[in-house]
Order: C-alpha cells, then structure tokens, then sequence
C-alpha cells in the first residue's frame, strides 16, 4: 500500500494548556495591540480640548456614554497591566528570577499591582486627588 | 508564519472506542492520538479503557499495555523507561513530559495523550525530528580549540567551571521545550528554540572552549535567537526541571556585554 507522505501537523494550541506566564505573554501582546488603537481615542479627547467648548461639551457626552466609560477603564488596566509585564521584563533582561517557584508568584504580584493600580486611579479621579 | 488553525490534511476524525474488560473495577480512560500513514484517512482520537488493577503505575505503562494487548499497531518511541533517554517524550493532558517519568495517578479523570504538538506526525504519537536534529547540529555541540591537547592529560577544568555546566549538560534533548514553544510553533524554520539554545550555551560556557566569539556571532540573529520572547513555557514543561529560559536571558547578556566592551 502507498505510504502517505503528507504527514499531518500535530496539534498544538487546540491541546497545549498554556501555564499563567504564557497566558500572561500573550495578554502583553495583546494589551500593546489594544493601547495602539486606543490612542486613537486618546487623540479624539486631546484635539477635542483643544477644540474649544463645545467640542469639548461634544466630547463629554460621548464620553460619558457606558461603553466609552468601560473601554475606557479597560484602556486604563491594560496600560497597567502592560507597563506591569514590561518591569517584569526587564528583571528577566538582567538575568534574574527565572526559577520555576518565582513564576507564579511574579504572575500573580503583576496582576494584583495592575489591579491596584487602576483601583488607585480610579479613586485619584472620583475624589479629586 | 503563524498558523493558529490545523491544516485540512490535520483536522482530527473521531476514532475507535476500545471498552474495558468485563469486570473491571478500576477503570481509567485514555484518549490517544492516532494516524496511519497508509490509511489516507485524517488523525484521529482512539479511546482506550484500561483495567488499572493490571497495569503499571506510569504513563507508559498505560501505552505499553495498549500495544500489548490491545491494538498492536500503536506507534510511539520508547526506551530507558526512567526518565534519561528522552525518546518517550509527548504531550499528556495538554503539557509536554516524558511518559515513563509520569505517574497515571497524577492526573485525575481521562489522560489524553498526544504527539509533541505542532510537529509533522511519522505514525502515531511518533514525530518527525529531523529539522530539531539538524538545529542541534547547526550549533556544532562539541568542543571547537586551537590550543592543542595536553600531551599526557585531558583538558582539565576547575570544579568551578565545571559547576557551570550542571543544568544544562543534564539535557537529554528529549524536545518537550522547544515544542512548548508558541515562538517555536510559528517560526521553527529559523528560531533555534529552547532547547538547542540550552545546548547552545552550554558550549558558550565551557571553560575549555575557544570559540566563544565565533558561537555569538553565529547566535546574534533576530530569528535565531532572538524570537524568545520568555513566554517561559519551556522551563514550565521541561521533565528533567532544567531552565532553558535562562540559559537563553544568559546568552542575550553575554552578547550585550560583549557590545558593551
């Protein structure tokens, strides 16, 4: 009988359990894709400033509207987050904390710091500081 | 490139249900990937009940009982049976390890066990390594010295350069890191992957020898080496508890501080 060469390719991310660090590295790319296309949002509000007041009233009602204050925070968490990952590389650059204990544990100090950082910035807004 | 999605010619089928022996008790499922080249027919998923009560205590022990006593034609590499050849390596409930150094009760539920993922398929659970092997060559793994041997002795090394070599001498190249890798998956033509950089610094830091800068020069590529992105699968998944990831960070440094003067 013919031997088939057309070997197949074994299957990769349909069974592979990626750990929390890889998970991680994908959200870090995914987050920088997401923050460059926000800067576009971020623009609108900066030429609305600058466009006097009622661009700028214009601007504040769209702003205020639930999904923009949602992607909004979510712009805010994913630059966090993203600037998080980025110190996290830079440890790894020196050649530091790659033991498979501190993994984990870096992971999740990552995700708390960005979380707490957001949660800061929130609170900076609503109470004005 | 990458491709998140399986070619045509990879999509799995549904497969064949073997069922347990009349009377078994102590029942645990095994799904396997399956493909035969002389089938013309996709992969497919084969399922396995196992009688726990007569089978060994290791993963290997389950697919050894398969082929021994159910379907013969289960195809899959094997050899030391103790975790230092490297033969059995594949992925087992979506991580890559060696088969004979996991135990079946590790896991809870159904063991699915399939092929180093994202590697042509020979048969089976038996992937083609051919491009992994000539990576690992690329890298000439032995020692490269103009200086010539001692007369009456080997070349000789201080035990603190020895100790440099431990955790990456220990590789039995078995290719669970480099297959782990979602950097190796799309680019395997031209990254190195984990596991020939471990190998690769090894050769870095051995004392004796005299070809460091030349091995840097060959390493200081945007592909070659520098497509790790320390996703840290590698050292995540490594059987043998090695950090290729590191020997990796290592390398970078070293060429950063050869710039650097």
């Amino acid at each position: 009988m013919a031997i088939n060469t057309n070997r197949p390719t074994s299957p990769h991310l349909q069974v592979y359990r990626l750990p929390l660090t890889g998970i991680i590295s994908i959200s870090h790319r995914i987050t920088g894709v997401m923050l460059s296309a926000g800067l576009i949002l971020f623009v609108y509000v900066i030429s609305a400033l600058a466009g006097g007041e009622d661009s700028y009233k214009a601007m504040q009602a769209v702003m205020s509207l639930w999904l923009l204050k949602l992607i909004c925070w979510s712009f805010i968490y994913a630059l966090f987050f993203h600037l998080c990952h980025g110190v996290r590389h830079l440890i790894w650059d020196s050649g530091n904390s790659f033991e498979l204990d501190t993994l984990n544990r870096y992971a999740i100090i990552e995700l708390a710091a960005s979380l707490i950082l957001t949660l800061m910035t929130f609170a900076g807004g609503y109470y004005g500081l | 490139m990458a491709e998140f999605t399986l070619p045509k010619n990879s999509v799995l089928i549904e497969g064949k249900t073997f069922k347990a022996p009349v009377g078994a008790t102590h029942i645990r499922r095994f799904e396997v990937y399956r493909w035969d080249p002389e089938s013309g027919e996709n992969p497919r998923i084969d399922a396995f009940e196992l009688d726990m009560d007569s089978c060994g205590p290791m993963v290997l022990d389950a697919i050894l009982k398969i082929k021994n006593e159910i379907d013969s034609s289960l195809t899959f590499r094997r050899s030391c049976r103790e975790g230092v050849c490297g033969s059995c390596a594949m992925t087992i409930n979506g991580k890559n390890s060696l088969a004979c150094t996991k135990a079946i009760d590790s896991y809870s539920g159904t063991i699915k066990i399939y092929p180093l993922p994202h590697m042509p398929v020979v048969k089976d659970l038996v992937a083609d390594l051919t491009h992994f092997y000539a990576q690992y060559a690329s890298i000439k793994p032995w020692i490269e010295s103009q200086t010539p041997a001692p007369a009456d002795s080997e070349r000789l090394q201080s035990k603190e350069d020895r100790e440099k070599l431990d955790g990456l001498y220990d590789c039995v190249l078995c290719a669970c890191c480099s297959t782990s890798c979602p950097s190796y998956w799309w680019n395997s033509e031209r990254y190195l992957g984990p596991a020939v950089l471990l190998q690769a610094y090894r050769w870095l830091v051995d004392s004796r020898d005299e070809s460091t800068g030349e091995r840097l020069d060959e390493l200081e590529d945007p592909f070659k080496l520098y497509r790790c992105h320390t996703i840290m699968n590698c050292t995540d998944t490594c059987p043998k508890g090695l950090n290729p990831a590191k020997a990796i960070a290592e390398t970078k440094k070293m060429l950063v501080q050869r710039k650097l003067g």
